[in-house]
């Protein structure tokens, strides 16, 4: 051992001896131990800082942006709550945003069933093209749906959204789903057969309560996948349906107001309760 | 890997019984199928179809020709790569941080990750506006302290868009890793100490190259969603700093060029398919997300 860590010592380049000095050595290591936690601290700040920048800003009593913020009101909060457009907008996404949720939850279940417990033999194509909408950017998703929903006056309609919406959300429910069903122990599936319940019995009485926390965290990345998306509500949106993230992006780019800071309080609240949520969900899983 | 255990070879008979019946597994995938078709398949292909209308090439031609559209696609590599250099560097230390630390800690530094990640891109982007205005927070800061003396022009440049979309995708590049480096034994680490190796060799020839899957699945993903950015460069950058992204944006909504706006998806696609294609190894989507919990 000691004739290795000689050899080792041995391959450092003299110059480095000074720092071989204990004190010097124990000095350098606190001044890069404390450079790298100052530099870590910085980056954390800089994660943190502009999404928790808007909270601030949506109390100022000031209608343009200053910083430290001037006041305390709540009134861009309810110019936020009274303006008939802000509110059509929130309902619409909220209403795509929940029926993405069920529809995508469903469908995105069943499928990763058949790709974990199926006997498909294009079950990784079926997978890979499920994750597809993942890596396609947004913007030919939003300019192909655009073209596709047109002629059949789908733009700015419910169900356009939803279809557009729920092929987004898909790939969340799949990569969650699959993982919970991976790790759930098939021979408990298979004990509940022998006991002579069915297939769709041993789903919902043994497989189904297993793997909810699994399908509860992917009902809510779902949701958020759809109430926060932005760029293929911008294409597919109209006059008529127009969703929170379309009216958005159009204050940011022409009307920047403080409402923009309540709303994005407002939705910041909302994703942070939700990831709350699936947390304690997951706390409580018994293998996790 | 080889089931040799008697215990092993039994569970994997079993396995082979827990197979959902071909019926019932085209059953289940069947409406996952038909909702690809209906809102992924069918308008890509009816897009790329566009692109090639009266059966020619003329709008790939005017892409390739064209400097000014070449060099937006140039550009668009240039600034996912480096948004991927950058995640990479700063992001790093952050995961092994998030992986080295008690549990306490290190569920703060998760948090930090978290948060952003689970917040509109919209609103960070709107926060990157604000922040970075003339008379935006760092403007006025970088006066107080008196580092300019009139304000810097930081909004609606490159800098910009290549700052406020590393804010978005450093989360991408970070939990791959950070999965990677909770996956590496600490008595490796250990073992190397023993050996003699000190805390920069032990980091350099043991927790690197674990961690270099993790790596490739961050830089990958990040890379891979870098190209096809829109809403970031379009509120924060300017006219200076077009990507593709913006630039089918202003063809579609403003020029209302749409066959020449297919043509450009229709490279911007190939370009994103050929990069998952050659690092489809390294990909793994699922990493990322499974560590959420």
């Amino acid at each position: 051992m000691s004739i290795d860590q000689a050899q080792v010592h041995g391959r450092l380049p003299a110059a480095l001896d000074v720092f071989t000095s204990p004190t010097i050595r124990a000095c350098t290591r606190g001044a890069i131990i404390l450079a790298i936690g100052a530099g870590i601290g910085c980056v954390l700040f800089f994660l943190l800082l502009p999404t928790l920048i808007v909270v601030p800003m949506s109390l100022s009593e000031t209608d343009y942006i200053e910083f430290p913020p001037r006041g305390l009101t709540l009134k861009w909060y309810s110019a936020y709550f009274n303006d008939p457009d802000w509110m059509a907008a929130t309902w619409f996404s909220l209403k795509i945003a929940l029926a993405t949720t069920a529809t995508a939850t469903v469908v995105g279940t069943m499928a990763a069933l058949s790709i974990v417990r199926g006997c498909l033999p294009f079950r990784s194509a079926l997978q890979a093209l499920a994750l597809g909408p993942m890596i396609v950017p947004h913007i030919i998703l939003g300019v192909a749906l655009y073209l596709a929903f047109a002629p059949l006056q789908l733009t700015g309609s419910f169900f356009g959204f939803l279809v557009a919406h729920t092929v987004l959300a898909v790939p969340y429910v799949i990569i969650t789903v699959t993982a919970s069903l991976q790790r759930f122990d098939p021979t408990l599936e298979l004990a509940a057969l022998n006991c002579g319940a069915n297939r769709l019995q041993a789903f919902f009485l043994v497989v189904l309560p297993n793997i909810v926390p699994g399908v509860a965290a992917a009902a809510v990345f779902a949701f958020l996948a759809s109430f926060d998306e932005a760029t293929v509500a911008f294409f597919i949106s109209d006059i008529g349906g127009k969703s929170i993230g379309r009216k958005m992006f159009e204050d940011i780019d022409f009307n920047l107001t403080p409402v923009i800071a309540a709303v994005s309080t407002v939705l910041v609240a909302t994703s942070l309760l939700l990831m709350g949520a699936v947390h304690l969900l997951n706390a409580r899983k018994p293998n996790a | 890997m080889t089931n040799s255990s008697p215990h092993s070879s039994a569970r994997s008979t079993l396995s082979s019984a827990r197979f959902y019946s071909p019926s019932a597994s085209l059953g289940l995938a069947a409406p996952l199928v038909a909702a690809l078709v209906a809102g992924f398949l069918y308008p890509v292909v009816r897009l790329v179809a566009l692109s090639f209308s009266g059966g020619t090439f003329d709008h790939y031609r005017r892409i390739f020709s064209e400097p000014l559209h070449l060099g937006v696609l140039l550009s668009t590599i240039e600034v996912a790569l480096v948004v991927t250099i950058a995640s990479l560097v700063v992001g790093f230390p952050v995961a092994y941080l998030m992986a080295r630390l008690r549990k306490g800690l290190a569920g703060v530094v998760a948090a930090c990750v978290f948060i952003p990640l689970w917040t509109s891109v919209l609103i960070r982007s709107y926060a990157w506006v604000v922040l970075l205005q003339r008379n935006g927070i760092v403007n006025q800061l970088l006066l107080e302290i008196g580092i300019t003396d009139g304000p810097l022009k930081l909004i609606y440049t490159q800098g910009a868009v290549i700052l406020a979309m590393t804010h978005v995708l450093m989360p991408f590049m970070i939990l791959p890793i950070y999965s990677a480096l909770r996956a590496l034994p600490p008595d490796y680490i250990r073992a190397a100490r023993n050996l003699g190796a000190g805390p920069v060799r032990a980091f350099v020839a043991v927790t690197l190259p674990l961690s270099l899957p993790g790596v490739f699945a961050g830089s990958v993903m990040c890379f891979v969603l870098a190209l096809g950015f829109y809403i970031t460069p379009a509120l924060v950058g300017g006219p200076g700093s077009m990507l593709m992204a913006t630039l089918i944006g202003q063809q579609t909504t403003v020029l209302l060029d749409w066959p020449f706006a297919a043509a450009l998806s229709t490279v911007l696609l190939a370009v994103t398919l050929l990069f998952v294609l050659l690092f489809r190894r390294t990909l793994s989507l699922s990493k990322g997300l499974n560590s959420v919990h």
